[in-house]
């Protein structure tokens, strides 16, 4: 049988056995609660003086049964789950998930919807990649970039609150388009930010990129080889900064990625600094996209026009005001045990989020309500190759590294 | 010829006794093999078929459906090379929840087995590593099987309280 019932560690177990002050190993304990862990981790990290030798980590303070509770709900209520994964870019969740669904039943959305998903994703992005930059400067010493940075978000949260509604619980896709149009001032909100945005990312670069203390404690830190990269399934700009040219967005185009320009940053090295490398180079490519997509917004409407899928406006043509028609798919739309049934089957659809690959897999018995509802969470796989990368550094190093692995506790523990 | 049709002609050739057809939803295909195979079949997947990353593994329960087991998992597979993913499942009973672990074959398997371990209580053969990830080492059940409510088992009800 297992070890059901570790009430420690093997490391701490080891501890108390030849742990006197002679011997030269020492365990020190990260976390749960500690200003440098980002969340709720916990790193137990034996030294041989200042260097790590060895590490265990420890997760699920976070453990909200996501999975369990997305099974007893049906495909749009899941979405308000989705949001609480990663707590810095949720409109990723939102859009990964409604993606995934309609990739199940076959559903194409309109350009109009495919466009505003797009913007919302990238300023999402922006949003993530800002602020793990700005923490892993503050983690460094660099404190005026994290203020710069939080700057940047606000504004970033004020766009996300005008169109859905909220700052961090947006619940904005709805299976077959969005929960509203964006509202008309949503270009020129954008854009004022993106003067700005561009402006203050240029100017995190010029205090990071000369800064010989941030470039000391990044360079050749915290490096993992191309080929445990791979076989820890790292995803994202961890695996971009060791060279290997995999992003979703381009791999497997969705939303109509492949009719964009942008350009795939990948780096040499695998260390922090080249992964705070591929961060800015990935902020300016999706100020690239998303002022492409502003460019050539379509109009038209943003939810498709199958009832059974979206209810209908009630100044829809087809369902005029007070219409029969309308009311009934309204009532079966939302009535228990009715609603949106995909066919008994399952996908897998994988989105490029900040951290790297989010995938949904979802098995329909055929019911209103997803059979499983597993989601592939980046972090998790990235965090599992944290202690690869800090055997043999500095203890001073392990938080240069925690902050660069942008590690969200939400998406991690579930 | 995709990966998929790669894949699945290639398991039928090397493990014929293993095959146990296979499936196709939503324009992805994929193949079922007995599981005391599963360490050959993937150990062929990735050294021959070029799949190098472990995208994802997961388990789903199927309580009260018409499937030969309750249990299955799920490899989710990724090849680099040829950009395409391939999806190998394999049938686990409920009178005796084990597999090989493949925790050897690929470096992002341990923690997902201990994931599925803790949560759907099947045993990963071989993994020297096996203890709960998500939830607390003293918890009872797994909450992701389908009989286990989605309300508990009075866990909440019967936390210990701080008494002044």
């Amino acid at each position: 049988m297992p070890l059901q019932r570790a009430v420690r560690t093997p490391m701490e177990i080891e501890e108390q056995t030849d742990g006197d002050l002679g011997s030269k190993r020492m365990i020190v304990n990260f976390g749960p609660q500690h200003p440098a862990t980002h969340g709720t981790l916990r790193a137990i990290i034996e030294l041989d003086g200042e260097m790590v030798t060895n590490m265990d980590l420890e997760i699920g303070y976070l453990h909200s049964g996501f999975e369990k509770i997305s099974e007893y709900r049906t495909y749009n209520q899941t979405v308000t789950v989705s949001d609480r994964m990663n707590y810095l870019s949720p409109l990723c969740n939102n859009v990964g998930l409604s993606c995934a669904v309609e990739k199940m039943m076959g559903i194409e959305v309109t350009p109009r919807c495919a466009a505003i998903r797009i913007i919302m994703y990238e300023l999402s992005r922006i949003a993530d990649h800002i602020i793990s930059v700005g923490l892993q400067a503050m983690d460094l010493g660099a404190f005026s970039v994290m203020l710069w940075s939080f700057i940047e978000r606000e504004k970033l949260y004020d766009i996300f609150e005008a169109v859905t509604g909220a700052r961090l619980t947006t619940s904005y896709t709805r299976v077959g388009g969005l929960m509203r149009d964006v509202p008309p001032d949503f270009e020129e909100m954008v854009r004022t930010f993106m003067e700005t945005g561009i402006r203050t990312t240029r100017e995190m670069e010029n205090m990071l990129n000369e800064n010989e203390i941030f470039r000391g404690r990044t360079i050749g830190v915290n490096k993992i080889s191309k080929e445990d990269a791979i076989e820890f399934g790292l995803t994202g700009p961890l695996l971009r900064s060791c060279g290997v040219a995999y992003d979703v967005r381009k791999a497997h185009p969705y939303l109509g990625y492949d009719k964009l320009d942008f350009k795939l940053i990948t780096e040499e090295g695998g260390d922090v600094w080249a992964r705070y490398r591929v961060r800015v180079g990935e902020l300016y490519e999706s100020f690239k996209i998303v002022d492409q997509v502003l460019r050539n917004m379509p109009s038209g409407p943003v939810n498709i026009g199958d009832p059974e899928v979206v209810i209908p406006r009630k100044n829809d043509s087809n369902y005029p005001q007070g219409g029969m028609e309308g009311l009934i798919y309204h009532f079966k739309n939302y009535m228990y045990g009715h609603g949106i049934h995909p066919q008994p089957g399952e996908v897998y659809m994988a989105t490029e989020a900040p951290n790297g690959e989010l995938g949904y897999y979802l098995v329909s018995d055929g019911s209103a309500k997803p059979w499983r509802w597993r989601v592939r969470p980046p972090s998790l796989y990235n965090y599992q190759a944290f202690p690869v990368m800090c055997r043999g550094g500095s203890i001073s190093d392990v938080v240069s590294g925690l902050s660069s692995l942008n590690i969200i506790a939400g998406e991690l523990d579930q | 010829m995709s990966l998929e049709d790669d894949a699945i002609e290639a398991l039928k050739a090397r493990f014929p006794e293993a095959f146990q057809g296979t499936g196709e939803h939503a324009g992805a295909k994929w193949a079922y093999v007995k599981r005391e195979f599963v360490v050959p079949a993937l150990t062929m997947l990735k050294n021959e078929l070029a799949c190098e990353m472990l995208m994802d593994l997961t388990a789903v329960d199927y309580l009260g459906k018409e499937t030969p087991e309750r249990f299955c998992i799920v490899y989710q597979l990724f090849s680099l090379s040829k950009n395409q993913y391939f999806r190998l499942k394999a049938w686990v009973p409920e009178n005796d929840p084990q597999i090989d672990s493949i925790w050897s074959l690929w470096k992002a398997a341990p923690w997902a087995e201990r994931e599925v371990w803790d949560l759907y209580g099947i045993t990963f053969r071989g993994n020297p590593d096996l203890r709960r990830i998500m939830l607390p080492f003293d918890y009872n059940g797994h909450p992701l099987r389908k009989d286990y409510p989605l309300i508990g088992r009075g866990e909440r009800q019967n936390f210990p309280r701080y008494v002044k």
